[in-house]
């Protein structure tokens, strides 16, 4: 049901501000995105004025985002960045900003783009508390598959870069792909899961990242 | 100043005026500890020995069948986890629902878990009712415990405990099976529903100091004369051995009053807040598409509005209301920290989409209309602003 809340890796708490003050909520820059997000895909757009569309996430795991990217084909930088995304404070807020990041100066090349991680984003928005970690994970993740769909459609096919698997448990060297095959085998429950991959048993911290792929890869190929 | 409309209730309400002031002498002039041997302790000890007589005259018990706790969480862990284990020579089945509170549902599974005892989660129907038929073909010869709440913190919903505990009482009887108890959680009803044990026919009730009005950290839990507890707490002789540790004391004296002024009051309440219960949930289903009111149409406290928004995620939007000094939860307070969805409205067989979408408004002595017009009006364009950032289109059959 729930679980002890322990930060991810790399964050120290809740919300880690410049001066070190932690709290629950989000920090004005967060806020700022929250109340004002940029570059959101309107109603009325067509979605083929886009050359590229990454997707990531699914509803039932509280997440799902989309992006659509116009790519200049000559510089393959990132012209517009548009998005729409089903979440919390945070996934609304770390996507607005990486719109920003990603067309500020004239645009991120599509190369530099790729290497836009999810601490850029954080940093950029001032911190964030430490369960919502996973949001701005989604968002960097959704770009680099805009980005491959972007050389997909232009026949660049060595340029694609296929997702490396993503470590969850440093200690047990439990990736993402290892928690999928364990449900893909039929573990269905967080225990049976620990059982095929000792995943968390001697890292607890990652457990409630866990418990969300378990759900979501259920969800992907039981649908429940 | 921005306007400030609190409606969650459920989750805490503030401390009436009357129970205060009957609590601030025994933070300082009366500060004696009831187990002191002189006037200051014997003051102490009258006056709680006094509220628990008040309590128990409002419940329709006895004074020692009421035991002080520190609040609700302790009382069900007390009630489930002290009778299974003093009892569990007689059977190692318990019952319960899917949507009660975790206080319950986590102790439950510890039992389960750690302690070799089995455990049945009844499955409550769309509108989060579970049925005497239910409960009843539940039960087994080993079974000791049905834990039942009275009234669901989420959406609302009001259980049949009369009738469960009524058949309870049969089916124990017609069995020969006395070790056979039932407790509910009652922390939601005190402001609402009849809390006379007897008509009840419960076994075990707790309830929560400040859920009524009343102060924090102050709880206690009915147990019909009869009924042997393994402690959780060792250490003194407190509350029959069975509760140990120094009594809060200012805490019993003011949940003496709350509990005597929220059953003095409930049936006007009640009276009150339907009106404007009613205007919320028809304001917002009149103004906004795709909702869903989750919990049963009728049978449920009068404060209680849980609404999914379909297609946006129900923190987004606390967070959008609470900017517009409007307060609210998605589910529970507890759940709000963590990620999941709400247990409760999954377990009405809703997916996670509109678990994820549910916001609980919950109204109280505060509330007024010009409340319940302000978020009327404030509501609609920022479930808007957020549908259009979403890509979730759910299901038109979950709409209701």
């Amino acid at each position: 049901m729930t679980h002890a809340q322990q930060p991810d890796p790399g964050t120290k708490g809740d919300v880690i501000t410049k001066n070190g003050a932690q709290s629950w909520f989000y920090t004005d820059v967060v806020k700022d995105h929250f109340f004002h997000p940029r570059n959101f895909m309107m109603e009325d757009a067509v979605e083929s004025d886009y050359n590229a569309i990454g997707k990531i996430g699914s509803p039932a795991c509280g997440d799902e985002l989309r992006v659509w990217m116009k790519v200049d084909p000559q510089t393959e930088r990132i012209v517009e960045f548009r998005w729409k995304t089903f979440g919390c404070g945070s996934a609304i807020a770390s996507t607005s900003m990486a719109s920003e990041i990603v067309t500020e100066h004239g645009g991120m090349t599509l190369e530099q783009a790729r290497k836009l991680k999810p601490m850029d984003i954080m940093d950029r928005l001032g911190g964030l508390p430490a369960r919502k970690f996973h949001c701005s994970v989604l968002c960097d993740k959704a770009l680099r598959d805009a980005i491959n769909d972007y050389y997909r459609r232009t026949e660049q096919f060595d340029k694609i870069v296929a997702e490396a698997a993503r470590l969850i448990d440093p200690v047990a060297k439990v990736t993402d792909h290892d928690i999928e095959e364990a449900v893909l085998d039929g573990a269905h429950t967080l225990e049976l899961v620990q059982q095929k991959t000792k995943v968390g048993i001697g890292n607890p911290g990652c457990l409630p990242a866990v418990e969300e792929l378990i759900r979501f890869y259920r969800e992907k190929y039981f649908g429940a | 100043m921005k306007r400030q409309v609190y409606l969650d209730h459920a989750a805490t309400t503030p401390m009436l005026p009357e129970v205060l002031e009957v609590m601030l002498p025994y933070l300082n002039e009366d500060f004696g500890n009831p187990s002191s041997f002189h006037s200051l302790g014997k003051k102490a000890k009258d006056d709680i020995d006094g509220a628990r007589r008040g309590i128990a005259e409002i419940l329709h018990a006895r004074e020692d069948e009421i035991l002080f706790t520190s609040g609700g969480t302790e009382s069900d862990n007390l009630a489930l986890l002290g009778y299974a284990r003093k009892n569990q020579e007689q059977g190692k089945h318990l019952i319960t629902t899917k949507l009660e509170h975790h206080a319950v549902l986590e102790a439950m599974m510890h039992l389960e878990k750690k302690e070799g005892f089995e455990v049945t989660y009844l499955e409550p129907d769309r509108e989060g009712l579970v049925s005497v038929e239910q409960v009843e073909s539940a039960l087994r010869p080993d079974t000791i415990l049905v834990s039942i709440m009275y009234a669901n913190n989420e959406i609302g919903t009001i259980e049949p405990i009369v009738e469960i505990g009524n058949m309870i009482q049969k089916w124990r009887e017609a069995h020969g099976r006395p070790a056979l108890k039932f407790h509910t959680d009652a922390c939601q009803a005190s402001e609402y529903l009849s809390l006379d044990v007897e008509k009840l026919h419960v076994d075990m009730l707790t309830l929560n100091g400040s859920k009524m009005y009343g102060p924090k950290g102050i709880g206690l839990l009915y147990v019909k004369r009869g009924i042997k507890l393994q402690p959780l707490l060792f250490g003194g002789a407190q509350e029959k051995a069975i509760r140990p540790g120094t009594e809060n004391v200012a805490g019993i004296i003011g949940m003496n009053k709350a509990l005597e002024i929220a059953q003095r009051d409930r049936e006007k309440e009640t009276e009150r807040l339907l009106p404007l219960r009613e205007l919320l949930e028809r304001g917002i289903q009149e103004k906004i598409t795709k909702t869903r009111l989750n919990g049963h149409k009728t049978q449920r406290l009068a404060n209680n509005v849980n609404i999914s928004f379909m297609d946006i995620e129900g923190e987004a939007l606390i967070l959008y209301l609470d900017e517009a000094g409007i307060y609210t939860s998605t589910g529970s307070a507890c759940t709000s920290a963590s990620l999941d969805p709400s247990h409760v409205i999954l377990a009405l067989g809703l997916p996670y989409e509109v678990a994820h979408g549910s916001i609980r408004f919950t109204l109280g002595r505060s509330t007024t209309q010009e409340d319940i017009d302000y978020v009327i009006q404030t509501l609609p364009p920022l479930v808007e602003k957020l549908r259009s950032l979403s890509p979730v289109k759910v299901d038109p059959k979950y709409f209701v």
